[in-house]
This record gives structure tokens, C-alpha cells and sequence, in this order.
């Protein structure tokens, strides 16, 4: 059991873990005690003395919002945010809860008429901010993966097809997702002009360009892996005559997945950074409008608000990049090793 | 007219100033049922041969016939064991078997496909590792797995490239005698390449040697082994005519080695006129 939690804790990267979970099965104290130093200890008081400086430093800095905030003040306002979240929700358990009432005395009234439970419509909290900047990265993750992946084996199986994409990779790689989003704003109104369709406009406006950002990497790595399969692979599929498709997804594909995967890993992170520029510009209610409100705002409260903001986009992509790994290194069939 | 044939086959890497003749000129003959062993050094070229039997590079020059049809590029009828044994490392032996199969007999039924892939497993010893991943098998069972597959594909002519090469003497020898009980089953044409006198003395009906020249390797004269069957290796010092064979062919690549000195023998560094001179301590 221990052996399995351990095992999984270093197959994800959490391996300062590990040491902790020794101790609590009674494994070597004074040797656990030192490895828990070794890999916790020291990145904890890395971390106590950053936030000494900024302490100090913030105190010193005076803003038109009022002084930089410190720690101390930001751990505040995170708590603040969390006791909304609760409240809000409160809110609007309470509002579903007179809505159902109101429905079912109207019932009770007139059994014809057709009474619908009104939607709740209070403002987003934190957290359901968070939830909608996970949606919107996955989504233009997905659509950025699924345009990579293939073109990117097209790329590394045929040198004219990698030839003929190459300037147009190297030329839209650079580009900033800035620059993309009046572009993708504008055609994106143009072309879905529905009114109340399945998705708000600006989530799409700023799925797109997350993918349009984070496409590169997936594509650049996934060409990089197919073009350097082993060439015995390749005289296994060419001595058996394999269908093209065979050949696809029974060899290539494996054969490369590492390469994606390490790709992929890198898309994602982009496609995290990007996505809170493109949330502030397009709108979309997410941790980046959260930012662009907040700094719009200019209360007392906006600079700790969105320190924790900055705090919260760093933990999710920490999070999303370990799950990555984990993924990365569970398609590894040679057992290289995944930087962590 | 010979069930493998290679007429006038040449074959060059490289461009211009770069450009590097391998073989040259190589005329080849093999029989249906004919267990061949080209012997050479390594880098004469042995690889390049096997590689253009198989149809996985052009030859330059020439043309090579299978059983009357010209080769144009690789095809199932010839059954390769690479050197590195280029098994699936995210299959487990018997999909890697199973690869093969399936692609080569589509019409079978599942259930015939299944026997027949188990079947060729069993003849390589292998049934007990049939779900093991390439990574978690040792040397010598890896390259089991890649002689059943070959053979399961039930090829025409089965291409050995230096098969045990790779592998410590121990295994090496044990394997030595697998393939030979194999091949004494259904008497399958043999094409194998090694660089090793007794292997090739144990296994082969005809060892032809691959020799190196300055434009490019030739295949020199054969010797006919007349051994009989099976034939054991632990007899062979005790054999004189096994001895006589060893003895004849370590001469001739002597003899080439020798040759091939005396050609450069002008480019040979010149040594510094000095003794050593004895320094007491």
C-alpha cells in the first residue's frame, strides 16, 4: 500500500511527498527526517524568506490604490473571496429554493399555465472564474491539439508537406496573442452571429486564440517525433506492407508519443498564460477578466485581489503541468526521463 | 535458374566528392531450401547486402530476382530479422507476432490467427512471456521474438542480419542451435549474414565471403560446407573435417587482411627512429 502511494507520488512528480508518507508508516525517523529537509525544508524556507522581502519591500511602496499589500493582506482578501464563493452560493441555493415555492404555488393556481424556474443570475464568484478559465484552456487546448497532432505527423512522414508548412509555421509561431485577438474578434462576429447559441461569443473569441497560440509547440514537437522514429520501425511497417492508416496508428503514433506528449506539455502552459491576456481583451468571464475588473475597480481591495489572482494562475498551471507529466511519462515506453 | 538471384548488384551512398561505392559488381546464386551464410568483417558492407534483398534500399546497378520476379521493394515474401531485433517496444510479444500476422493473412479466422501466432511463440520458447513488453525481455529472448515473427509471416526467404550478434557467447550459442532445429523443420531458404567463422561454419550449406575492396565489397568464392546435419559445436575441435574448413577460411581472411595492408602500405605513418632506453629506479 505504502509502496503504491509512493510510487504514484514519484510517477506524478509530487516526489517531496514521499519522505512525509515514509515518516507516517514509521520507516527510519532521523533518515526521513533529513530527506523531508532535503526536499521540502529548503524550498519552504526559499519560500518563507520571498515572502520576508516582499513584505518589507510592499510596505514601502505607496500606490494611487493605497499601499503595495503585503502577505498578510492578500491571505486576507483570498479568505475574503472564499466566504463570498460560500455566501453567493447561499444565495442562490436560497433563490432556487422561493423559485421552486413560487412554481409550485403557480401550479397549484392555474395546472395549464407553463411556469419555468427563472435562471439564478448573481455575478460569478472566484471560483466559478477559475472554473470557466479551466473550460475555456482545455477547449482551445483540444481544438489547438487536434489541428497540431495530425498536420504535425503529416509534417514528419513528408518532407514536401513539412517543406511546403514550414515558413508559415516559423512566421505565426512568434506571434503574440495579442495581436491575434483583434483578428479572431473580428471574424468570429462575423461569422457566429447567433444570438444566445450554445456558447457566450467571447469564450469562443478567447478559446481560439488560446489555440492558435499554443498550437505551435504541439505541432513543432509532434513533426520533431515522427521524423525521428527509429528507422527500424519504419522497415518493420515497410517489410509488411502495412496500410497507411495501419502504419499511423499502430507505429507512428506510439513510436512518437513521447514527442507529443512533451509537445502537449508545452502547449498547455502556453496556452494558460495566453489565456489570461485573452480573457482580460475578450471579455471572457474568467480569471483574466477577474484582473481587468479588479484593476478597472481600483478599490483598496483590487492589488491584494489580484496578487491572489496572480497566486491562483500560478498553482492551476502548476497543476496542469504535472498533469502533463504524469501523462508524458505514462506514454514513455522507453522509460527515458521527463524533465520535471 | 536459382530461387534468389543477384545480378551485376551495386550500390553507392553519398553525392559527388562523398560518394562511397559499398558493393560492387555482386553475382549471387541461392537455392530453394539453401541455408547461405555471407561471412565479412563488419562495416564490408554485409548489412547493405541484406538491407537490398529485402527491397528496403535500390540497388544502383543490377536487378535481384526472387523465384523469377524482379524485387522491386520490400515485400512479405522476404522475412527480415534485423540486427537490433526492431521489435514494437510498446507491444507485448505476442501483438508483435500478432502485427504480422494479421497484416499477412487477413482472411484467416480470428480463432486460426490466434493458433497460428501461439504456435510460432511456442517454437521460439516464448509462451511464458507472451504478454511482456520488448524492455522487460533479456537479449536473446527479444531476438526470439523477432525470428517468430519472421517466421510466422511464413515468407518465401527469411533474411537473418547478424541475428546474434548482439548477444553474450552463452546465449548466442544456445540460439545458434534454435535456429538451426527451426530451419531443419520446413527447410525454409536461409540468406544470413554474421561475422562469425563457426557460427557460420555450424549453420550454413554454403558460406560465401563478402570481401572488402577499395571501390566497394565483392562476394569472393564459395566454400561449401558438407557437414552433416544436425551438427554440434562441441564435437567441432575434435573434427578435422569441421577443422579443415575453419582452417581454410580463417586463412583466406587472413590472406585478404594481408592484401589489403600490403595495398596501403605506402600511406603507413612513418615511425620516429627511437629506442626505448631502460632507466633504472
Amino acid at each position: 500500500m505504502t509502496d503504491r502511494i509512493i510510487k504514484t507520488l514519484e510517477f506524478t512528480g509530487l516526489n517531496w511527498f514521499v519522505p512525509l508518507i515514509r515518516l507516517a508508516c514509521g520507516e527510519d525517523r532521523a533518515e526521513q527526517f533529513k530527506a523531508v529537509w532535503r526536499t521540502s525544508g529548503i524550498a519552504i524556507v526559499t519560500f518563507l524568506i520571498f515572502l520576508a522581502i516582499w513584505s518589507l519591500g510592499a510596505s514601502n511602496i505607496n500606490t494611487s490604490l493605497g499601499r503595495v499589500p503585503g502577505p498578510a493582506q492578500v491571505f486576507r482578501e483570498a479568505r475574503g473571496l472564499i466566504d463570498e464563493h460560500w455566501e453567493e452560493r447561499a444565495k442562490r441555493a436560497e433563490f432556487y429554493k422561493r423559485e421552486k415555492q413560487r412554481v409550485a404555488e403557480k401550479k397549484m393556481k392555474s395546472p395549464g399555465e407553463d411556469v419555468r424556474i427563472r435562471k439564478y443570475t448573481g455575478k460569478p464568484t472566484y471560483f466559478d472564474q477559475i472554473r470557466t478559465s479551466l473550460i475555456t484552456v482545455f477547449t482551445g487546448f483540444l481544438i489547438a491539439s487536434l489541428i497540431a497532432i495530425p498536420i504535425g505527423v503529416l509534417c514528419g512522414l513528408n518532407r514536401i508537406i513539412m517543406t511546403a508548412l514550414s515558413p508559415l509555421i516559423q512566421i505565426f509561431k512568434p506571434v503574440s496573442p495579442v495581436a491575434w485577438l483583434p483578428i479572431v474578434t473580428m471574424i468570429v462576429s462575423a461569422l457566429y452571429t447567433t444570438r444566445g447559441g450554445l456558447f457566450e461569443k467571447s469564450f469562443i473569441i478567447s478559446a481560439i486564440t488560446v489555440a492558435l497560440c499554443s498550437l505551435w509547440p504541439a505541432l513543432i514537437n509532434t513533426a520533431l517525433g515522427v521524423a525521428s522514429i527509429d528507422k527500424d520501425y519504419i522497415n518493420v511497417s515497410r517489410v509488411l506492407q502495412l496500410k497507411f492508416s495501419t502504419q499511423v496508428f499502430k507505429i507512428v503514433l506510439p513510436a512518437s508519443m513521447p514527442y507529443i506528449f512533451a509537445g502537449l506539455r508545452i502547449s498547455l502552459g502556453v496556452g494558460w498564460m495566453v489565456l489570461i491576456a485573452a480573457e482580460m481583451l475578450a471579455q471572457n468571464p474568467g480569471l483574466g477578466k477577474f484582473v481587468w475588473d479588479e484593476f478597472q475597480n481600483g478599490s483598496s481591495h483590487s492589488l491584494a485581489r489580484i496578487m491572489v489572482a496572480v497566486f491562483t494562475i500560478g498553482v492551476v498551471g502548476f497543476f496542469l503541468d504535472r498533469i502533463m507529466v504524469t501523462l508524458h511519462k505514462s506514454v514513455s515506453f522507453n522509460h527515458e526521463p521527463v524533465s520535471a | 535458374m536459382a530461387f534468389l538471384e543477384l545480378n551485376n548488384v551495386s550500390k553507392a551512398f553519398g553525392e559527388g566528392k562523398n560518394r562511397v561505392t559499398v558493393l560492387r559488381g555482386i553475382n549471387l546464386a541461392v537455392q530453394e531450401g539453401e541455408f547461405l551464410v555471407i561471412l565479412g568483417f563488419s562495416g564490408s558492407g554485409k548489412s547493405t547486402l541484406i538491407s537490398l534483398i529485402a527491397g528496403l534500399f535500390k540497388p544502383e546497378t543490377g536487378e535481384i530476382l526472387l523465384d523469377g520476379r524482379s524485387i522491386q521493394g520490400p515485400g512479405p515474401d522476404r522475412g527480415v530479422v534485423f540486427q537490433n531485433y526492431a521489435l514494437l517496444p510498446w507491444m507485448t510479444v505476442y501483438e508483435n507476432v500478432a502485427l504480422a500476422v494479421n497484416q499477412i493473412f487477413p482472411k484467416w479466422q480470428h480463432g486460426e490467427r490466434i493458433e497460428h501466432i501461439e504456435k510460432y511463440i511456442e517454437m521460439v520458447h516464448l509462451t511464458a512471456a507472451r504478454h511482456k513488453k520488448p524492455a522487460e525481455l533479456s537479449g536473446g529472448m527479444r531476438q526470439r521474438v523477432s525470428v517468430a515473427r519472421a517466421l510466422a509471416m511464413q515468407p518465401e526467404i527469411l533474411l537473418l542480419d547478424e541475428p546474434l550478434s548482439a548477444l553474450d557467447a552463452l546465449t548466442r550459442g544456445t540460439l545458434q542451435y534454435e535456429i538451426e532445429k527451426i530451419w531443419e523443420q520446413d527447410r525454409r531458404t536461409v540468406v544470413m549474414i554474421t561475422n562469425d567463422i563457426d557460427e557460420a561454419i555450424l549453420l550454413a550449406d554454403r558460406i560465401v565471403p563478402l570481401e572488402p575492396g577499395p571501390d566497394g565489397a565483392r562476394l569472393g568464392t564459395a566454400f561449401e560446407i558438407a557437414l552433416p546435419r544436425a551438427r554440434d559445436k562441441k564435437k567441432f575441435n575434435s573434427d578435422p573435417a569441421y577443422r579443415h574448413y575453419r582452417n581454410e577460411i580463417t586463412r583466406h581472411f587472413l590472406e585478404l587482411r594481408s592484401a589489403e595492408r600490403s595495398g596501403d602500405a605506402a600511406e603507413e605513418f612513418l615511425l620516429p627512429d627511437v629506442n626505448p632506453v631502460r632507466v633504472a629506479v
